[in-house]
């Protein structure tokens, strides 16, 4: 059987989050009743006219800028014309043109299957969203134009594909996503089709220099479904090749439930969109001080964080992908350390226990009662030895429930520690009376049960004794005689 | 003497002053549509009882020391302004039984100015054509001979405004849609520099060259129109940031000094000799007036009407893609989407439009957009510079606004080439966006001539006050 080599090129479209449509007022929301946020130019009402939503062209701009692009210095909307029911004008309006989009020529590197790898882009260019076909309890169809006219931006990979692999696809989507979440112009909700993702996907025999067949896949809700729907079609092409079949070019959809591919339409011709410059719109022109001020007022992004959370706070690479996943825990991690945390407990503290609280609770960390504070609180608490660590997580929970300083909730439920010697020495005698037998199994030299004896004086001091001086006394108590 | 002989300038005089209600005005030139457009065919609806209402608020505005010059007035609409809630049909059955639920900003700025809409006007389905006789209710006749057509596109406000039943008029124009009707039909018809009005609302022909604007008895008139309608508009991208057209100085140019360039293109074998005589004479009449005249070559403008038949159906057959009886307007049913759609667009547009659109679909098309559409923009962007620079040497350029004068209905319906020829001399300023005037300039064959006056983008002032003063020389 004959080895092959896969290529996937990536068209990602991202919703911006911007307060208003692309090119009318309305607002932009997820569901609702349909057809309730609509007007005259997202309905495409004879005579109404579209006029750009900046702060959608300042979005693209500066995901472009963040993916090494090239600014284009003036930039044109052209209408590309089919008719389908959920196009309400019977054009989209879009960017055409190899050079003419807002970004082009840019990267981004991911940590790829086989180490780190840049993926070059092609183009990153701003859209307006169709109206969304949709059947009707009644029977027949209907289209929602809530969604017509959201601003979205297309960002698509660089031909010949760099990205070789599922995995791969995967791991330049969690980048760019990430990515798109640190700049704020995208929520990235996949599941509510914010970020749609659609691979194409050939694979040819290794060495060749042709490229294979490709085919489209749609209908990938989730990262699983990329990377899932991708190993389908990689083996489905293999599959029909080794038959000695050809593949043929087509747009297939993704069953999530059966996880196979399904045939939706064949491109057996070329669709001529009929491209022109959109007559109702004006071109879009930037000045070298407006990209740069834009590149200037760009944030901190995930892989410049990263590093600073491995190289100067000493964090673990592990640590450092959890913390930076989402900007949300990155910037709760920061107002955490600002506040004097120690970054490794702080980190510690906000990766396990408060995420599997929240996780329990079915919060986002933004949320839940928990805010930095919370957290150095309970890190200077344990950090200076002032409660044990199971107590610690006691109380952690409690402040979770209630929103409480875990300061105060110590104060409150008097659990600070037990440091004073001559209590912990009445309790370790107790406990020594109390069982003869570990007592005597010590002394014969099994040090381990020490464990038990010190658990009992635990236990006396309803977990307020601190451990290690019940540890020191115990010996010394033991040893004594 | 009846009302409807007044000029808007004589109502609004007379409004002001209570000689006259505005419940009045509106009722007389009711009566007059009522008499006359069953002969004529101007309006395709009218609605009394909502101009009477008004025009009854009109004359509380009044009543209250409010309003300006336009309140009270009445003004007929071509039926591709978006009127909310009345039918806007753009003479197409494809919009049967549309009534938009906003305002064209032409129309909101009338509205609240507090004019009477009288009803709305015929014309070339969805403004194809140059003699209205492209609508699907019935060509509209020419008040000087009902044998003739008005021209068009905007025939419907042409005749409105020549034959008394309004004494002003808003219609488009893309490729000379409202001067030559206006030429034809012995009236002023003015279209503003590209973007100086609004085109929010205006029912999409070819977005870069379409513009609306006003017809008008005399210059006076259409100017006040203009005014009324003017300025920027936030919701059209490609509206001016300039303010509203300026009347201040309308009254005050001379002829003396003023440089006149005419093209020699425009007077050549193209144009009917009668017409050429009578507008050289005009011509005549302003040099002893003291202005210069002087005869220039635009080359480019033999190209001007193949330049406009590529670009025009090119953007209608985008523009034209939202009407697939799915949202509004009636639906034929048929095998699925595409059948449907090819149903409701293939029975419910006329001819003329259907075959824009397939012009203009061929010449978008992958391997035919390069060899026509982008060629199609050069040269206009050629026959702009043309203009441009004859404006760093003249004022204005003069020409005959119609080749020839009001034809026959019928003559030239089965001679689309002919029709189309027509547009020569009224392209050119769509092409570059410049304001462009027609006014009567005298009579060819007992019917009327129209004098061209075409001036330097954002010169609109500048055209209006000119044409204030040929007016003027020409009629003493």
């Amino acid at each position: 059987m004959p080895a092959y080599s896969t290529s996937v090129g990536m068209e990602v479209h991202a919703e911006l989050l911007t307060e208003s449509k692309m090119f009318c007022r309305c607002p932009v929301a997820f569901g609702g009743e349909p057809n309730t946020r609509v007007c005259p130019v997202c309905l495409g009402l004879p005579g109404a006219l579209p006029v750009p939503n900046r702060v959608a062209v300042e979005f693209v701009v500066r995901a472009a800028l963040a993916l090494n692009c090239t600014i284009a210095r003036h930039s044109v909307f052209h209408r590309k014309n089919y008719f389908y029911p959920d196009l309400p004008k019977g054009y989209q309006i879009s960017q055409y043109g190899d050079t003419n989009p807002i970004g082009t020529n840019g990267w981004l590197d991911i940590e790829g299957t086989t180490g780190s790898k840049r993926v070059r882009i092609r183009r990153v260019h701003l859209e307006e969203d169709t109206g969304k076909l949709m059947h009707l309890p009644g029977g027949g169809s209907g289209v929602d134009f809530n969604r017509a006219g959201l601003p979205l931006m297309e960002i698509v990979t660089d031909f010949p594909p760099d990205i070789e692999s599922p995995e791969d696809a995967r791991e330049y989507l969690v980048a760019l996503r990430q990515t798109l979440l640190y700049l704020g112009v995208c929520d990235g909700k996949m599941e509510q089709g914010s970020l749609r993702c659609e691979p194409n996907i050939s694979v040819r025999s290794a060495g060749s220099e042709t490229f294979g067949t490709k085919t489209e896949l749609k209908n990938l809700n989730s990262f699983r479904s990329v990377q899932q729907g991708i190993l389908f079609e990689v083996r489905r092409q293999i599959a029909i090749l080794d038959s000695g079949q050809t593949v043929r070019q087509e747009t297939r959809g993704w069953n999530e439930d059966n996880e196979t591919s399904f045939l939706m339409r064949t491109k057996e011709s070329e669709m001529d969109y009929r491209y022109f410059p959109d007559p109702d719109l004006v071109p879009i022109t930037f000045s070298d001080a407006r990209i740069e001020a834009i590149r200037a007022d760009l944030p901190e992004l995930p892989a410049a964080r990263a590093r600073r959370y491995r190289e100067v706070l000493g964090l673990s690479a592990l640590d450092t992908s959890v913390l930076t996943a989402e900007p949300a825990t990155a910037e709760f991690f920061e107002a955490t350390i600002a506040q004097g945390a120690d970054p490794k407990p702080a980190c510690n503290w906000i990766t396990q226990e408060l995420a599997k609280l929240a996780n329990e609770a079915g919060l986002p960390l933004a949320e839940t009662k928990i805010t930095p504070r919370h957290v150095s609180d309970v890190v200077r608490l344990t950090g200076s030895g002032q409660i044990s660590g199971k107590t610690a997580k006691e109380i952690f929970a409690e402040a979770f429930r209630t929103g409480d300083l875990p300061g105060a909730l110590v104060e409150a439920r008097g659990a600070t520690q037990i440091h004073d010697a001559e209590a912990i020495r009445r309790w370790c005698r107790e406990a020594i009376e109390a069982n003869p037998g570990p007592v005597e199994k010590f002394r014969a030299g099994q040090e381990g049960v020490i464990g038990f004896l010190v658990g009992q004086v635990m236990r006396a001091s309803g977990g307020r004794a601190n451990a290690q001086k019940v540890q020191e006394i115990m010996r010394g108590e033991l040893g004594g005689g | 003497m009846s009302l409807t002989e007044l000029t808007a300038a004589e109502l609004s005089a007379k409004l002001r002053s209570r000689d006259v209600s505005a419940p009045e005005i509106a009722r007389v030139h009711l009566d007059r549509i009522a008499e006359r457009d069953a002969e004529i065919g101007a309006f395709l609806s009218v609605e009394p009882e909502l101009t009477l209402a008004q025009a009854e608020n009109a004359q509380r505005m009044l009543d209250r020391g409010e309003g300006g010059r336009l309140t009270g007035v009445p003004v007929a609409l071509k039926d591709n302004l978006s009127t909310v809630g009345t039918p806007t049909t753009c003479a197409s059955l494809i919009l049967e039984g549309y009534r938009p639920p906003f305002d064209a900003t032409a129309v909101a700025l009338l509205r609240a100015a507090g004019a009477v809409f009288v009803g709305k006007t015929n014309l070339d389905e969805f403004a194809m054509g140059t003699s209205t006789e492209n609508s699907v209710f019935g060509s509209t006749r020419n008040p000087w001979d009902l044998t003739r057509s008005p021209g068009g596109s905007s025939g419907g406000s042409a005749a409105a405004v020549c034959d008394h039943m309004a004494p002003l008029a808003l219609g488009s124009d893309t490729g000379g849609s409202i001067r030559q009707p206006a030429a034809l039909c012995g009236i002023v018809g003015f279209k503003p520099t590209y973007g100086r009005v609004s085109r929010y609302g205006l029912v999409a022909f070819a977005s870069s060259l379409d513009q609306i604007g006003p017809l008008g008895r005399n210059v006076e008139d259409a100017a006040l129109l203009a005014h009324a309608i003017s300025g920027h508009d936030p919701t059209d991208s490609t509206s001016l940031p300039d303010s509203q057209i300026d009347l201040s100085g309308l009254k005050g140019g001379a002829l003396r000094g003023l440089r006149l360039a005419a093209p020699r293109e425009l007077f050549g074998e193209a144009c009917h000799p009668g017409v050429r005589e009578c507008v050289l004479s005009a011509v005549d009449r302003l040099r002893a007036e003291g202005a210069e005249v002087a005869e220039i070559s635009l080359p480019s403008i033999d190209y001007g009407v193949t330049t406009y038949y590529i670009i025009a159906p090119a953007e209608a057959s985008s523009n034209l893609a939202r009407f697939d009886g799915l949202r509004y307007g009636p639906r034929l049913e048929g095998e699925g989407h595409v059948g449907t759609v090819a149903a409701t667009r293939g029975r419910l547009f006329g001819h003329e439009v259907k075959a824009r659109i397939m012009i203009g679909t061929y010449a978008l098309s992958a391997g035919y957009y390069d060899a026509y559409y982008v060629r199609a923009q050069q040269v206009r962007a050629r026959m702009t510079a043309e203009f441009e620079h004859a404006f760093g040497e003249f004022d204005v350029i003069v020409s005959p606004t119609s080749p020839v004068v009001a034809f026959p209905l019928g003559e030239l319906s089965h001679d689309p080439l002919a029709l189309k020829m027509l547009d020569l001399c009224t392209i050119p300023a769509n092409m570059g966006g410049f304001p462009a005037i027609s006014l009567p300039c005298g009579l060819s064959e007992g019917l009327p001539v129209g004098l061209q006056i075409v001036g330097p983008i954002r010169g609109d002032e500048r055209v209006l006050q000119i044409a204030y003063a040929v007016e003027r020389a020409l009629a003493g």
